[in-house]
């Protein structure tokens, strides 16, 4: 243990842009991908605002040169962010060396599933979807789509904080030499599942998500895929790389509460970004910005706030939720903002906090509400899942 | 210096009547079907009716192997560090509940309950919840190494000192709509088969079915131990020819070579399409060692090798390979060592390596 976690490559595809670059034009010109659903028909089209990428399936097929109807849209969004990731990091041979893929996803291939669920009897045509109701599917899919064999291949799948806790595994995995490699994030596209999921939990937004603000309504659900190439210190050094950032900390920890809700306090938020800390041997004082979980339901807002104050006491950093710009994106929001957080460091801004307009009445928190600069080393992201389930990664600009 | 990682204890629901650990496969229950399902052990000893009735099997079959784990091992719930579950279709019931309703409903009139328990980190999260354990909780989903995904999690974190003990496991649940579909694309046998018969079945497909198995892994040896968990690797992709390759290097790591394997237990599930991966692995370098296979009693889930990690370690502790589960007539007295090869449909390829301790 004790080695360094470089990140040498990243790719995402979210509503603000089909890769890393459009990604932060949109995060710095507020153009938030926030609208009305137009790829799935569902009866609650009028009632709810979602962060839907552009193109198509087809579209996304065209893209990959992949035959029609094949993959879920779990894994055509998946393919182009980690295929991305890997050319941002410049590696041709992906079998070069012990390399692995951990994906999160919390659907994988739900929204074939919920489209085919009574044809599969009468339609052999669709029958191939049939396997892709497994979460690993599409992660499997992933892999021979980037070419990699022999390798070691896994999904997390812990809701919220699942890309979070895929970014954690595989830093654990090179500093304990197991891996040299690895392509690490999450994916999750729309479905009628999660929408009518949330819809039954009462959680959904009918209107732009307000992310810490008194008034918040909810949240608005997302889509995504977003992946990191770490690489561990000696093969930076070999191929003479340099690093777009670190992974410093991590922590996971359980808020042993309720199967959905968080506590008041945010029991579980605090040990993780303690254990972060920890292992990225920092003091609280020393993290620059927060990239927070903030999905602007009144429970999470409210208990990620007094978990923030409780770590930080009357001096939080400055903070934001990105989820005013993509909506939550499920598994892969902990990709999305391990993306962002690392944007933050190399451009030394702080991405905004949209639509906030008045602080909670339980305290005094206000988030960063238009875009800043500022010059960043230490970046904390945090993401909470259903299960209690609460990570919290630190990226550092240097080692 | 690298901690040395232990089993310290199991915890079964499976096919068989696994759930009482005082006995080892003294009596095997013989099925002639295309599924089976768990033996159950008297949930009520474990979970009080009124939340039984709400909970998925898969967490039913949970609370009992995990606690049956925990009470051999004689450790405090507040001693665990960290809870980590494999399983390829989590509450999988649930999930098909939640879809059927909406599509059956019009997106109308559904409750939450299926949703939240659709989640794949249900299991993980109840026994959280039960337990009060704030650690490190993770949930592995993918297919036929969702279980060694979890123990390699916890591997790593024993021998790095990141844990002292951990609570690991696998699960699955078996449902209709699962099965009806995995008929139609002939993933289940189209036919019975008789569970001593399984390696002749001469068919495709396998005998689809569900379990739970639980273990505390922990880097101090205590009392009673089963094994010193030695190592684990997984392979997405394999070819037949290559795996004698892999097992042989992934011994070399051990310091050890086919030889020093006293056993090996293969995951044979009587797929002719599919066991020759495992014939692959029974020739040259491993030809004369004993070996051994499982899923003709467990049946096959995409956690099935929870059974065969639980046969493994009941055969270093009770020092005696079982009639009922030996591969031709070759067999050792009190293995010390044993490796497991598992897969299915020649992905995700997993190798265990456990030794008496």
């Amino acid at each position: 243990m004790g080695k360094g976690v470089a990140i040498t490559g990243m790719g995402i595809i979210s509503a603000i842009g089909n890769n890393v670059a459009e990604n932060y034009q949109s995060l710095s010109t507020n153009k938030i991908g926030i609208d009305r659903i137009t790829q799935i028909t569902t009866i609650h089209e009028n009632e709810i605002m979602v962060g839907e990428i552009s193109g198509t399936n087809s579209d996304l097929e065209n893209q990959l040169k992949i035959e029609a109807d094949q993959w879920s849209r779990t894994v055509l969004i998946g393919a182009i962010a980690a295929r991305e990731a890997l050319e941002n990091a410049g590696i041709t041979d992906v079998n070069e060396f012990k390399t692995g893929l951990i994906s999160g996803t919390t659907v994988g291939g739900m929204d074939k599933s919920e489209q085919y669920f009574y044809d599969y009897t009468d339609n052999p045509k669709v029958r191939q979807h049939i396997t892709g109701l497994h979460a690993g599917d599409s992660t499997n899919k992933i892999a021979k789509y980037l070419g990699l064999e022999k390798s070691f291949v896994t999904t997390i799948s812990t809701a919220c904080s699942s890309a979070a806790n895929a970014i954690m595994l595989g830093a654990r995995m090179i500093k304990s030499g197991q891996l040299d490699r690895v392509v690490v994030g999450g994916t999750d596209s729309l479905s009628k599942f999660t929408i009518n999921g949330f819809k039954t939990l009462m959680i959904l937004s009918d209107t732009f998500s307000t992310p810490f603000d008194d008034d918040r309504k909810g949240l608005n659900l997302g889509e995504a895929a977003a992946y990191l190439v770490l690489e561990s210190d000696e093969l930076v050094a070999k191929k003479n790389k340099k690093p777009l950032a670190f992974v410093k900390g991590y922590g996971n920890a359980n808020d042993a509460f309720h199967q959905t809700a968080s506590s008041e306090n945010g029991d579980g938020a605090v040990l993780a970004m303690q254990k972060a800390l920890e292992v990225a041997d920092l003091k609280p004082e020393e993290v620059d910005y927060v990239n927070a979980h903030g999905t602007a339901t009144p429970n999470n807002d409210l208990s990620e706030g007094r978990a923030l104050i409780r770590i930080f006491g009357e001096n939080v950093p400055e903070f934001s939720s990105t989820k005013s710009f993509t909506g939550h994106t499920l598994a892969a929001a902990g990709g999305v903002e391990a993306v962002y957080s690392v944007l933050a460091l190399q451009h030394n801004v702080i991405f905004p906090n949209l639509n906030f307009k008045t602080p909670m009445k339980e305290f005094d928190l206000t988030p960063v509400t238009e875009k800043k600069e500022k010059s960043l080393h230490t970046v904390l992201s945090n993401s909470f899942g259903f299960g209690g389930n609460c990570s919290t990664l630190i990226f550092s600009k240097n080692q | 210096m690298k901690n040395k990682v232990y089993i310290r204890s199991v915890g079964s629901v499976s096919a068989q009547k696994t759930y009482d650990n005082t006995s080892f496969l003294n009596k095997v229950v013989t099925y002639n079907e295309t599924v089976t399902r768990v033996i159950d052990p008297n949930y009520k000893d474990f979970i009080p009716p009124a939340a039984a009735r709400r909970m998925a099997k898969g967490i039913k079959m949970s609370t009992v192997s995990a606690k049956n784990a925990l009470t051999e091992a004689n450790t405090e719930e507040s001693e665990v560090d960290a809870i980590i579950v494999g399983t390829g279709l989590g509450c999988i019931g649930d999930s098909e509940k939640f879809v059927s309703d909406i599509i059956d409903n019009n997106e109308q009139f559904l409750t939450p309950t299926r949703f939240i328990q659709s989640s794949h980190n249900t299991v993980a999260g109840q026994i959280a919840l039960g337990m009060g354990c704030k650690g490190h909780n993770f949930t592995y989903v993918h297919s036929s190494i969702s279980f060694e995904s979890a123990l390699l999690d916890a591997h790593m974190q024993l021998m790095n000192d990141e844990a002292s003990t951990i609570l690991t496991g696998g699960v699955d649940e078996l449902v209709e709509h699962h099965v009806s579909t995995h008929r139609l694309i002939g993933h289940i046998k189209k036919d019975p088969v008789e569970t001593m018969s399984i390696l002749d079945s001469g068919s495709k497909g396998a005998i689809f079915s569900e379990g739970s198995h639980f273990f505390v892994v922990s880097n101090k040896k205590g009392e009673n131990a089963y094994s010193e968990l030695l190592g684990i690797r997984t392979f997405n992709s394999l070819e037949r020819d290559e795996i004698e390759k892999e097992a042989l290097s992934f011994l070399k790591e051990q310091e050890m070579t086919s030889d020093d394997i006293d056993l090996l237990i293969l995951g044979y599930n009587g797929d002719v399409e599919f066991d020759t991966y495992y014939e692959a692995l029974s020739q040259e370098s491993f030809k004369n060692t004993p070996k051994a296979y499982f899923k003709h009693l467990s049946g096959e889930f995409d956690t099935a090798s929870g059974f065969g990690f639980w046969l493994a370690n009941k055969i270093l502790k009770h020092g005696f390979v079982p009639q009922v589960v030996q591969l031709g007539d070759s067999s050792k007295e009190a293995p010390q060592t044993i490796l497991i090869y598992n897969q299915y449909r020649g992905e995700n390829h997993s190798l265990t390596l456990l030794k008496k301790c």
